[in-house]
């Protein structure tokens, strides 16, 4: 249901485009608001079927009975994700409606098409139950976002080159995994190939197979020393692309990680040779202290937020890898507020962007919250989510991850969490100080006058912000939800 | 010996993956890192079509000198089908590949790496 929306989508917009050029941004956003509602009674119904014992819905195609066809899974987990997903993407392209700029105005039908597609890749990702099928979504979404990230400055199309040398390389060792997988069970549905693993769990091309997996989906997810492609793709891109793929890209390829690791493989089958969950953790923890310190010596906002991405993708790795529920709530958790999170701040980002023709952070000054004082309160609201004060969602996340490293006996990466909460307020208190609490009376502040962007800019990041503060607020009932899906 | 007599397609695949990771990350032509890529999913192909193969299995094509139930009479079709799925998004990507390429050439008028790296210094240095 969710996939055929965005394929009919997609279809539209370039049908329709043909003749209506305006047509295809409400229509984007009207499949993406569909998706979002359907994902959000998805999630509905998974939850009422759990708490009455029922198991999760399964759909074969094409009559198939699903061991030998393709099935779609829709689980807790899943359904989860979709509603983070769909909805985040969502707002975004609402909010591209006044951001359409100057990369984008000769072909706006052929971008949302293709973010249509990269949506439909990353809906395919989430529901199927099938690893040769994951892959192939996989590739549907990351060929998108290949033309998505190229659409931008002069080396957008050169950073784009980069990232799919190294998103192709890693999709296909992902399925030379799944090919050995294959080999050693004969299947390649998910639900069918959990219940062999235990028996097969010690043989080497089992490992194999698991290792060609972690790093091929490590380079989608940008864990640590596979992060390369990110930075420069983010920075370079057009400042709609980078708001769309930033908070959703990577969160889908941590779902696949989860997935493939917890559920697939399981805690059992992913350390029976080697202690691997222990080594994505400390990966993951190296991941969250670069990111941020390089966060730090960044001159532009982009680039900053992009380094940022990388260190909070590494949180919710971690997570997933300490193998505990509360850790695993804080991981879920922390994807739906960095998802949240780092589409404000890139839609901040692409307002400044438009109004100032430079997100240079040297230029921030306190003329900035005459002339942006909306832009800026929201971007406040997000930054100190990020940093992870109360009552912000962010500080949450944070805190079930530090349980979760304690529960599991890692002080090192309780200490990693900390000292990255404070590198990130380094970077974060560092523009909002620049702009709020330097003493007024210079000149560019008592000239400046209000230069904000349009409503309906302002409104979808404004939202989301506050979004953050009510998930702050109602943190025990999702968390509580959230620590159920975890797998025994 | 004997071992690698029964697994030589397996050896030559890894070299043929080896050849494609090389173009890919050493070579400084943007074009022939594209043909690196190719090579390298050329031999994923090249991976999973033995893994289908037996020896003395035919095609998966029913025959009725072979009843279905004797599996070893036939090669394992689903490698192929999945195949045929990897090269569509083979040739896909290389398809974005190519019109990447074509996008870095209008702009940089090459596309070697080092000039591009050039290019991009002095881009950042106005």
């Amino acid at each position: 249901m969710f996939v055929v929306s965005y394929i009919s989508i997609s279809l539209l917009i370039v049908l329709a485009g043909v003749r209506f050029k305006e047509s295809a941004q409400p229509l984007a956003t009207f499949g993406a608001g569909v998706t979002a509602v359907l994902s959000l009674v998805g999630w509905i119904v998974v939850k009422a079927n759990t708490e009455a014992g029922f198991p999760a819905i399964r759909y074969g195609f094409g009559g198939w009975a699903p061991p030998i066809g393709i099935e779609f899974v829709l689980d807790g987990l899943s359904a989860f994700f979709l509603m983070v997903v769909n909805g985040v993407a969502a707002v975004v392209l609402w909010h591209s409606a006044g951001n359409l700029d100057k990369h984008l105005d000769a072909h706006p039908p052929t971008f949302y098409a293709l973010a249509s597609l990269f949506l439909l890749g990353l809906n395919g990702m989430i529901l199927t139950g099938d690893l040769f099928n994951l892959y192939v979504f996989l590739e549907i979404s990351s060929l998108s976002s290949y033309a998505l990230i190229a659409i931008g400055s002069r080396q957008a199309p050169l950073a784009a080159f980069r990232y799919l040398i190294l998103g192709t390389v890693g999709g296909t060792l992902y399925l030379i995994g799944v090919g050995f997988m294959y080999a050693m069970t004969g299947t390649l549905n998910m639900i069918d190939m959990m219940a062999i693993i235990p028996l097969i769990a010690e043989e080497p091309a089992v490992l194999v197979a698991l290792l060609l997996m972690i790093v091929g989906i490590g380079v989608k997810a940008a864990l640590f020393p596979l992060y390369g492609w990110l930075p420069e793709s983010y920075t370079q891109t057009n400042s709609i692309s980078s708001a769309l793929i930033a908070p959703i890209g990577t969160k889908v390829a941590a779902y696949v990680m989860i997935r493939v690791l917890l559920f697939v493989f399981g805690a059992s089958g992913l350390n029976a040779v080697w202690p691997l969950s222990e080594v994505i953790a400390y990966l993951a923890g190296a991941g969250i202290l670069f990111g941020s310190i390089m966060a730090i010596l960044q001159k532009n906002l982009k680039r900053m937020l992009a380094f940022s991405s990388v260190s909070q993708i590494g949180y919710i790795l971690m997570g997933v890898a300490l193998m505990n529920p509360l850790a695993f709530a804080g991981a879920l958790f922390h994807v739906l507020n960095h998802a949240i999170m780092k589409a404000t701040l890139f839609m901040v980002s692409s307002h400044l962007e438009r109004q100032e023709e430079s997100v240079d952070i040297r230029d921030f000054n306190d003329s900035y919250r005459v002339k942006y004082p909306w832009t800026m309160a929201t971007f406040t609201l997000a930054a100190i989510s990020m940093i992870g004060l109360p009552p912000m969602a962010g500080f949450f996340s944070k805190w079930m991850l530090a349980l979760g490293t304690i529960e599991a006996d890692h002080w090192v990466l309780l200490g990693v969490i900390l000292t990255s909460s404070l590198l990130n307020a380094v970077y974060f208190f560092g523009i909002l100080e620049k702009v709020y609490l330097r003493r007024s009376g210079q000149k560019e502040a008592s000239q400046a006058s209000m230069n904000e962007v349009s409503w309906g800019m302002r409104l979808p990041a404004l939202i989301l912000a506050l979004a953050l503060l009510g998930f702050g607020f109602f943190n025990v009932p999702l968390l509580d939800i959230l620590q159920t899906l975890f797998p025994v | 010996m004997e071992m690698f007599l029964a697994n030589y397609a397996y050896a030559f695949t890894l070299l043929i993956l080896c050849i494609g990771l090389y173009g890919m990350f050493f070579k400084r032509n943007l074009v022939k890192k594209v043909i690196g890529l190719s090579i390298f999913q050329a031999a994923v192909i090249m991976f999973f079509v033995s893994l289908a193969s037996k020896m003395g299995g035919t095609v998966p094509v029913k025959w009725d000198e072979i009843p279905v139930e004797m599996i070893d009479g036939y090669m394992n079709p689903l490698p192929h089908t999945l195949m045929l799925t990897a090269i569509v998004v083979g040739v896909a990507t290389q398809g974005v590949a190519f019109g990447l390429l074509v996008n870095i050439w209008n702009r940089f008028k090459t596309l070697e790496e080092d000039a591009l790296n050039e290019a991009i210094l002095e881009d950042s240095r106005d």
